[in-house]
C-alpha cells in the first residue's frame, strides 16, 4: 500500500465545511491528553464543560455576552487576513476603544444617555481605528512588518491604560483599587432582563457581520479586496490601490475592535481597569481562521468559542485547573484548524499496488 | 562627581549587557531560522517554555545546568512542531507561529502554577558578575558569523534560503536543512527563556518574557539576518530596558517608561526597513515560503 498525495484543484464548499469541521476535532485527542496528565477525567471534565457554557439559561447568557467582543473584533480581522494584512492587533485596539469611550464617559457623566452611548460608541471606534492606522501608515509608508508593529501597539495599550488607571484617571472612591470611578448611569449600556447582555454591542455586531458580507460581495471595494486576496500581482496591474484599501480596511478593523472596548466598559464593567479584556482581541484570532475568513460563520463560531471561554471557567472552579489552559485549547485548536488546510489543498489517497506491477 | 559617573555608565552599560543577553540569544536562533527561509514568529511561547523548564527543573533536581539543558531541549522541540506545520504540511507559517506563541504561554502557566513565588536557583557569575551564559552568548556571534559566511554549512543554509530550487537541483535535502535550522532556532529561544528564569531574574512570574519574543523578530530584521547585527541590536535593546529602572526614580511613571522597548521597536523597524531599502539588503527571497519541487 502506497501514501499518494496529490493537488487539489478544485475545493467545493461542501468540502471546506467537512475539511473544517473533522481538523478541528482533531484537536480534542491532543486536548484530552491534556486533562489526563493532570489527573482529569476527561469526560467529566467535557460535560462540565459543555454545561458550564450551554447547560442553564444562565450559562448560555454568559456565552452570548462573550461573544460580543470575540464577534466584533474578529469581523474586523476577517477583512485583513483576507488581504494577507497580518493584524494581531485587535487586542489593543479594543484597549484604546475602551481608554477612549472612558475618558468621554468619564467627562461628560452629566449628559443624558441617549447623547452620550453614542458618542462613546464613536469615540471608541476612533480609538480603535488609530491604533490599527499607525501600524497601516508605517506599512505602507516603510514597508515595516504589521505583525511586529500591531503587537507593539499592544503592549503599549495595555501600558497606556495601566498608567491612566494607576495614575490620573484612578478613582478617589474605588479604596485604592486601579479602577476609574464607576461610570454614571447614562454611561452604562442597557442588558437583557437580568443578564449581563448589553444587547445594543450585540445589534452593533450583527449588523457590522453584515455590512461587512455585503461590503465584500457586493460593492466595488470589495471586488478590490477579493482580488487583492487572489492575486496580488495581478491586481497591481488592473489599478487597485493597495494603500487605500490597506488604510481602509485597518480603520474598520481597528474601529471594530474599539466598539468591542467600548461594550466591556459601558456594558460590564461600568468603568475602566487593567484586565478589561480577557485576552478577546487574541482569541478573535483564532476565531477568524475558524470560520474561514467569512463574516457570518464569525458569528456563530463566536458563540461557540465562547462557550469554549466559559465552558472553561468550569474548569477552574471543578478542577481547579488555571486559566492558562484556555490558551492551550486556543493553540491547540489553532494548529489543528490550520493542518486541515494541508488536506484542503491536497488529496491524499492510499494506492494498493498488486503484485503484477511490481 | 567624575567617578560616580562612570560609575553609573559602568553600571549602565553592565545592566544592558544583561537585560540584552535573552534578546541575543532568541536573536541568534531566529537568523538563522529565517536565513534557511522558514520565519518562525513562535519566539515568545518557546521564550516562555523554556523559562519554565529551566526554572522547574531546577526546583526538582537542585541542579541549574540541568534545568538549562531541559530548557534547550523542550525549545527545540516546541520549533519541531513548527517545522512540521510549515516545511512538511506547508500551512501559514505565520499563523503556526502565533499558534505556537499561545500553546506555549498557556501550557507554561499550567505547568509554572505550583512554581510561583517560590526562589529560584541561579546560575553563579564566573567573571566580571556575568554567568556563563551571558559569555556563551556573546560567544556564539563570531561562531554563527563564521558559519554562515565562511563555511560550506553556511552556503548550504542561505542558498535554501534564497533559492531552494537551485540548492535542491544541487542535491541538497532543503527541508531537512530547514528542519534543522528551525529546531537549533528553537533550542536557542529555549536557552533565552531559561536565562530569564535561572540568571536573569531567577524566579517564576506568568508570562515572564513580557514580549522580548516579538522584540527578537524585529530585531532579526534590525540585524539584517546578521549575527554581529544582532549583538549590537540586542545590546542597545539592553541599554533601554536597565535606562527604564534608573529613570524610575526620577519620578516618570513606571507604565509610561515601560511603553519604551516597544515604541522603540516600532522606531527600529522604520529604521531598518529604510536602511534596507537604501542598502539593497532584505529578507532571505524565499521567507515564510514552502518549498516542494516542481513547484513554484
Amino acid at each position: 500500500m502506497k501514501l499518494k498525495i496529490e493537488d487539489r484543484l478544485v475545493v467545493t464548499r461542501q468540502q471546506t465545511i467537512i475539511i473544517s469541521i473533522m481538523s478541528s476535532l482533531l484537536s480534542i485527542p491532543l486536548i484530552t491528553i491534556i486533562f489526563l496528565s493532570y489527573g482529569v477525567n476527561p469526560i467529566l471534565a467535557y460535560q462540565k464543560m459543555f454545561y458550564g457554557a450551554f447547560g442553564s439559561a444562565y450559562s448560555i447568557s454568559e456565552t452570548l455576552t462573550k461573544s460580543i467582543p470575540l464577534m466584533l473584533c474578529s469581523l474586523g480581522l476577517t477583512i485583513t487576513y483576507k488581504t494577507a494584512i497580518w493584524n494581531i492587533g485587535a487586542e489593543g485596539q479594543l484597549l484604546m476603544g475602551a481608554i477612549f469611550s472612558s475618558g468621554i464617559a468619564l467627562s461628560f457623566s452629566n449628559w443624558p444617555a441617549y447623547l452620550l452611548l453614542p458618542t462613546m460608541f464613536v469615540f471608541g471606534f476612533v480609538g480603535g481605528a488609530i491604533w490599527s492606522l499607525i501600524p497601516a501608515i508605517l506599512k505602507i509608508k516603510f514597508q515595516t512588518n504589521e505583525v511586529i508593529s500591531t503587537l507593539m501597539m499592544n503592549y503599549i495599550a495595555m501600558k497606556i491604560l495601566e498608567y491612566l488607571v494607576y495614575g490620573p484617571w484612578r478613582g478617589k472612591e474605588e479604596w485604592g483599587f486601579p479602577f476609574t470611578e464607576k461610570f454614571s448611569s447614562s454611561a452604562q449600556l442597557p442588558t437583557i432582563g437580568a443578564t449581563r447582555i448589553h444587547y445594543p454591542t450585540l445589534i452593533i455586531a450583527i449588523v457590522a457581520a453584515v455590512g461587512i458580507y455585503v461590503l465584500i460581495n457586493r460593492t466595488k471595494l470589495g471586488f478590490e479586496i477579493r482580488t487583492l486576496s487572489k492575486n496580488p500581482e495581478a491586481a497591481k496591474y488592473v489599478g487597485i490601490n493597495y494603500a487605500k484599501i490597506v488604510l481602509l480596511i485597518m480603520i474598520i478593523s481597528g474601529g471594530l475592535a474599539g466598539l468591542a472596548g467600548v461594550g466591556e466598559v459601558a456594558g460590564i464593567q461600568h468603568r475602566l481597569k487593567p484586565n478589561i479584556s480577557h485576552g478577546y482581541g487574541f482569541t478573535a484570532i483564532i476565531v477568524a481562521w475558524l470560520g474561514r475568513l467569512h463574516p457570518l460563520s464569525t458569528i456563530l463560531v463566536s458563540i461557540l468559542y465562547s462557550g469554549l471561554l466559559v465552558g472553561g471557567e468550569m474548569l477552574q472552579i471543578v478542577f481547579g485547573l488555571p486559566i492558562g489552559i484556555i490558551e492551550i485549547f486556543n493553540g491547540v485548536i489553532l494548529f489543528s484548524m490550520l493542518s486541515g488546510d494541508f488536506f484542503l489543498r491536497n488529496k491524499i489517497s492510499f494506492e494498493i499496488s498488486s503484485k503484477a506491477e511490481r | 562627581m567624575t567617578q560616580e559617573i562612570i560609575m553609573f555608565i559602568l553600571t549602565t552599560f553592565r545592566a544592558a549587557i544583561r537585560a540584552g543577553s535573552p534578546l541575543l540569544a532568541g536573536t541568534l536562533g531566529e537568523i538563522i531560522v529565517e536565513r534557511s527561509g522558514v520565519i518562525n514568529l513562535g519566539v515568545e511561547g518557546m521564550m516562555i517554555m523554556g523559562a519554565v523548564s529551566a526554572f522547574g527543573v531546577a526546583q526538582i533536581t537542585g541542579n541549574v545546568f540541568l534545568g538549562v539543558l531541559v530548557a534547550t531541549i523542550v525549545g527545540g522541540g516546541m520549533a519541531l512542531i513548527h517545522g512540521f506545520m510549515s516545511i512538511t504540511l506547508r500551512v501559514n507559517q505565520y499563523v503556526s507561529g502565533i499558534a505556537l506563541t499561545m500553546f506555549g504561554s498557556g501550557l507554561s502557566s499550567l505547568i509554572g502554577l505550583q512554581y510561583i513565588g517560590i526562589p529560584g536557583y541561579s546560575l553563579k557569575p564566573i567573571l566580571f558578575n556575568f554567568d556563563l551564559l551571558v559569555y556563551f552568548f556573546i560567544f556564539l556571534v563570531p561562531i554563527l558569523w563564521l558559519m554562515l559566511y565562511k563555511t560550506k554549512m553556511g552556503i548550504i543554509i542561505r542558498s535554501v534560503g534564497e533559492n531552494p530550487e537551485a540548492a535542491d537541483l544541487l542535491g541538497i535535502n532543503v527541508n531537512l536543512v530547514r528542519y534543522l535550522c528551525t529546531i537549533f532556532g528553537g533550542a536557542l529561544a529555549g536557552l533565552s527563556g531559561a536565562y530569564l528564569s535561572v540568571s536573569y531574574i531567577p524566579s517564576w512570574t506568568q508570562n515572564m518574557t513580557v514580549g522580548r519574543g516579538w522584540i527578537v523578530i524585529a530585531l532579526t530584521i534590525f540585524a539584517s539576518w546578521d549575527p554581529v547585527g544582532a549583538l549590537l541590536g540586542s545590546w542597545i535593546f539592553g541599554g533601554i530596558e536597565a535606562l527604564q529602572y534608573r529613570l524610575q526614580p526620577l519620578g516618570i511613571s513606571p507604565s509610561l517608561l515601560g511603553t519604551l522597548p516597544f515604541i522603540f521597536t516600532m522606531l527600529v523597524l522604520v529604521v531598518s526597513a529604510k536602511e534596507s531599502f537604501k542598502k539593497r539588503v532584505g529578507a532571505p527571497s524565499a521567507l515564510g515560503k514552502p518549498y516542494k519541487r516542481g513547484k513554484k
